[in-house]
Order: C-alpha cells, then sequence, then structure tokens
C-alpha cells in the first residue's frame, strides 16, 4: 500500500472525531491531530483502537504517544504493517 | 474494597453524587443515589418547580460510572500507594447522552455501567441511568482519564 493509499484511509478513520471536516481533506504530515483538526486528546485513542481494528495491527503505548501528527501516524501504521 | 473507593472520591457534600455501590468488577458498575430535596440546584431550577437539572444526571452517571469503576481499574494496576493522601483527578472528556424520563427531588435512581475499554488511560463505558421501578431515565456514552497528582506519567 503506497503511503498515498494509506493516508486516505486514515482520512476516514479520523473523520469521526474530527468537526473540522474541510480542513481533513487537505491534511498532510504536518497536521496536527489536536491542534489542527482540534481533536479531543483523548478521542486520539479512539482513533488508535480504530485504527488497530481497521489495519488488524497492535499499537504499544510507545508508538501510541508518538502519533500526534498525520506524518507520525502514517509513519506507525506503516511500521506496524510491516511486521506482519 | 467499595468503602476505600468511595473515600477516593475527590468530592464533597454537595457535588458527591454517589451514596452505595453496590456491584464493581473489571467489566462494570452499579450504584446508586438519591436526590437530596434541598440540593442547592432544586431552588432555581426551576423557582417553584424542582426538577433534576440534565447536567447532574450526567455528573451522577459519569461519577458512577467512570470515576468509581476507573480509580477501581486504576487501584488494581497499581495500587493504592499514597493511601488516602494520594490525589486522583478524573476528567471528563466526552459523553453523548439521551434523556427518557425526568428525575424529581427525593427520587433514588440506579446507575449501571459496562466498560467498552480502558486503555492508554482512557475508560470508555456505555452508562444507564434506572428509577425504582426500573424504567430508563437516561443512558450514553461516557469517556474518562484519571490524574493522579504526584505520580509521574
Amino acid at each position: 500500500m503506497t503511503r498515498e493509499e494509506t493516508l486516505n484511509e486514515l482520512k476516514t478513520v479520523i473523520a469521526p472525531y474530527t468537526m473540522n471536516k474541510e480542513m481533513l481533506n487537505s491534511i498532510n504530515d504536518q497536521t496536527d491531530l489536536i491542534r489542527d483538526l482540534k481533536i479531543n486528546s483523548a478521542n486520539l485513542v479512539d482513533i488508535i483502537i480504530d485504527a488497530e481494528a481497521k489495519y488488524d495491527i497492535e499499537i504499544d503505548y510507545d508508538s501510541a504517544d508518538k502519533m500526534i501528527n498525520v506524518g507520525s501516524c502514517l509513519d506507525v501504521i506503516t511500521e506496524k504493517l510491516n511486521q506482519k | 474494597m467499595y468503602k476505600e473507593i468511595l473515600n477516593h472520591l475527590p468530592y464533597k457534600s454537595s457535588f458527591r453524587f454517589v451514596d452505595n455501590i453496590t456491584e464493581l468488577n473489571e467489566d462494570g458498575v452499579r450504584g446508586d443515589y438519591t436526590l437530596r430535596a434541598d440540593s442547592f440546584f432544586y431552588e432555581d431550577h426551576f423557582v417553584g418547580n424542582p426538577v433534576t437539572p440534565g447536567v447532574i444526571i450526567t455528573e451522577i452517571m459519569a461519577q458512577i460510572g467512570l470515576v468509581v469503576l476507573g480509580i477501581f481499574l486504576i487501584s488494581k494496576e497499581s495500587g493504592f500507594s499514597g493511601g488516602a493522601n494520594e490525589a486522583m483527578f478524573p476528567l471528563f472528556t466526552s459523553t453523548e447522552i439521551s434523556f427518557h424520563k425526568m428525575v424529581l427531588p427525593g427520587q433514588k435512581v440506579t446507575v449501571i455501567s459496562k466498560k467498552q475499554y480502558f486503555r492508554f488511560g482512557k475508560l470508555k463505558c456505555y452508562v444507564e441511568m434506572f428509577d425504582s421501578t426500573n424504567e430508563l431515565i437516561a443512558n450514553g456514552m461516557f469517556s474518562g482519564i484519571v490524574k493522579r497528582v504526584g505520580i509521574k506519567k
């Protein structure tokens, strides 16, 4: 799966948790989930759990800690997918 | 054990909405609270027509359904290291709730909470409130985290 494909899938995972739907269409690696997309920090846990279910991966505490912006989310998901 | 958790609730008198914990395990909690007819909010909500505010219903559900269970789960994980001196501050992070019936002064309500997950410090539960005839008063998804003061993350 290319990074762009993963990014498009990630948008569907994030969508239920942001009210900023317009910004969601133009996200890039630097987009900060909390600051830019105004996602409630506790809902990052839901995004992680939904991503685990979608990709059938397990995200540990240390990896979850890194998932601050879109780029780091893609890095963690790609890393976990490669480990499968 | 139930009593120890009640003692750990960081609320006092007018804002403590848990009387009894009747069931508590890793998957959920059941508890009750009886609304005091002389509670501060009845005087103004509404004048001459006291009805329990939705925010208070929400708070009762959060204190029993999230805070009691959250303290229990955290204490199972790591123990009450600091005893009564250790402060735990629950932070309510989100809810989506529907109200079905009114609650009047003096009524006893029972709250039943079922854990959806407890991960990365966040507890999410499906919480229901019933009246003494077992009719549904309110239900919804509740989420929160508990911060322990003096303990590093």
